[in-house]
């Protein structure tokens, strides 16, 4: 019971701090702009734990952050090792794969009109369709190794980059090209020069959107067969063995590796985009 | 109508491909079939022909091509067998009467359509409760607009087994409930980002517009806020319900489910049925399709009808 109260204690006290806070004339300050969201993600699992104490719940159902950080300090070795497996053997391998053949695909089909208007519908369908149902096709084709989930990557990143890259493409208007014309520049030069360069805030787009779905895909194929590694395995076993707690484990590693696997991609976009309206400090 | 005939030729251009990928990848199993049947075909041995390319195979057993294309189970089913089996499996059994017993995809279909429209109708409005909290709430908006944005580059789907077991183990029966949550948690994110910008569109002179006039607050959310908001709500709904339907069949992919098409999926490949995951596909694709195209439809009517057709 004590648990329970302090968690609400500490709810209501946090709460009131944050609005406090954003109230407050330091608002619009950096060090205030991450101590809110930051504060508010401590209460959630200070209000996990409580409950999770409070009301004695089984830890088969539900086990408490702490018991899940202390499975992750203690089982580090498997989490590194199923990270291996599907996060820089599936998702990156086939993230690679898949967006440099969208990458080649679109240019090339970008010199003919007619491809351009025939595929950017269909793979704005296509994007929008649940691909990851093919990961027990391509799992029975390529074996149960990290080689199918990273074809699944390819399969689910392709369309999302292939379609914002078509569309980067056409972004130069034609006062722009015709001054590369007037610099006698022939197709490869404005291609790298002009019309990449322009297209390089859409590309991002579709990279970003990319990273998300590279995790899902080399996670979810796991369900259908892997070796006795990777986090999708290990999800799906420790449901059926019962050991919530490194299922926890191995969500929170998945969770750190798409926010810093989309973050490093939001980094290399700031880079590249420099020069981009949204890329500018307020 | 313009961009009719290039798509209908890029479709008919991935049909070819499709086709001509369909006897490479079908060879070794059309050979070792031949082979049972004691037919001639060089090499004799399955063995002997695992070292070979299939494109020797092809050369040398141009015979057994036409049998690649007619297997009971293909590694890769050609377009016509996988149509064949989702019209067995639908429009046959309906004509029938029996379109929804166990066996046809309708019944799947509807499970995944049930969960996936409670989902969506639950993350929608969730969504657009929390939009409206984050835009009036200064104190919600800087606590819970950076976790929402965190929250779209997490595999939320990992999830998707625990909320099975979790929903079990508290005693909820059947599927239904647990993967609605989980199509309801995969809708939310994007609505709640979507109504954010939308509720946040009208310009500050349109605002000072509708104080001039003295509008109380709820009068500036339901004549201003809320219908300009309407173009991002659908654009978001578009990603919202598409995400729905990954998540359902996403929660009836872990083993147990027995109903809807992600079972299906599942089942046809324990059981080396390569033609009814096929077949399952091709209806998700097909709902899919329908279910955003219907959104569209709303979105091009209901913009025309407020004017704000662009």
């Amino acid at each position: 019971m004590m648990w329970l109260i302090f968690a609400l204690a500490f709810w209501a006290g946090a709460w009131a701090l944050n609005a406090a806070l954003a109230r407050s004339r330091w608002r619009d300050t950096r060090v205030v702009r991450i101590a809110v969201p930051v504060l508010f993600g401590v209460t959630l699992l200070v209000l996990w734990e409580g409950m999770v104490r409070g009301l004695g719940v089984s830890p088969v159902i539900l086990p408490a952050p702490s018991v899940v950080a202390q499975t992750f300090a203690a089982s580090t070795e498997t989490l590194w090792e199923d990270f291996r497996q599907t996060v820089l053997k599936g998702a990156l391998t086939g993230f690679a794969i898949g967006a440099s053949a969208a990458l080649l695909t679109s240019v090339a089909i970008d010199r003919s009109a007619f491809l351009t208007r025939g595929l950017l519908p269909i793979g704005n369908f296509v994007a929008a369709l649940p691909i990851i149902g093919i990961a027990p096709i391509l799992v029975s084709w390529f074996g149960f190794d990290w080689q199918s989930k990273a074809a699944v990557v390819v399969v689910m990143v392709f369309f999302p980059i292939l379609v914002n890259t078509v569309q980067g493409l056409r972004e130069t208007d034609a006062m722009q090209r015709d001054l590369m014309r007037t610099y006698a520049a022939g197709y490869w030069h404005t291609l790298l020069k002009l019309r990449l360069p322009a297209a390089m805030p859409f590309i991002f787009n579709g990279l970003k959107i990319a990273t998300t779905l590279a995790l899902i895909g080399a996670i979810v194929a796991e369900y259908f067969g892997s070796p006795t590694r990777g986090m999708g395995f290990r999800i799906s076993t420790g449901v059926g063995s019962l050991s919530i707690d490194l299922v926890w484990a191995e969500i929170a590693v998945a969770a750190l590796a798409g926010t810093a696997f989309y973050s490093l991609v939001a980094l290399a976009e700031r880079a590249v985009t420099f020069w981009h309206p949204s890329q500018r400090r307020r | 109508m313009r961009a009719a005939l290039p798509v209908l030729t890029v479709l008919a251009a991935i049909l070819l491909l499709w086709y001509l990928a369909v006897a490479p990848m079908n060879i070794r199993g059309a050979l070792d079939l031949a082979e049972r049947s004691g037919r001639a075909v060089t090499p004799e041995t399955p063995l002997a022909r695992q070292d070979v390319s299939v494109w020797r195979l092809m050369a040398q057993n141009p015979g057994q091509i036409a049998a690649a294309y007619e297997l009971d189970r293909p590694r890769l089913p050609t377009p016509q067998q996988v149509g064949g089996e989702l019209w067995k499996t639908t429009g046959e059994m309906a004509l029938r009467g029996r379109a929804m017993s166990k066996r046809s995809l309708i019944y799947h279909a509807a499970v995944t359509l049930r969960s996936t429209l409670w989902g969506f109708v639950l993350g929608t409005a969730l969504g657009i409760l929390g939009a409206v909290a984050i835009v009036y709430s200064r104190v919600v908006d800087m606590s819970l607009m950076p976790w929402a944005i965190i929250s779209q580059t997490i595999p939320i789907v990992a999830l998707a087994p625990m909320i099975i077991v979790l929903s079990s183990q508290l005693g909820i029966e059947g599927r239904g409930v647990p993967k609605a949550i989980i199509a309801a948690y995969l809708c939310y994110f994007p609505v709640l980002v979507g109504m954010v910008k939308g509720l946040r569109a009208p310009a500050p002179s349109q605002l000072d517009l509708l104080q001039t006039y003295s509008a109380s607050g709820l009068q500036v959310f339901l004549k201003l806020r809320l219908p300009s908001s309407v173009p991002y709500l659908f654009t978001s709904l578009k990603i919202g319900i598409a995400a729905s339907l990954v998540g359902t069949i996403v929660g009836e992919l872990p083993t147990g489910a027995i109903s809807g098409l992600g079972a299906r999926i599942l089942i046809g490949d324990q059981f080396g049925t390569p033609l009814a995951i096929w077949a399952a596909l091709l209806a998700a694709a097909l709902m899919a399709g329908a279910l955003v195209t219907l959104l569209d439809l709303l979105q091009r009517i209901t913009l025309k009808r407020m004017g704000m057709q662009a």
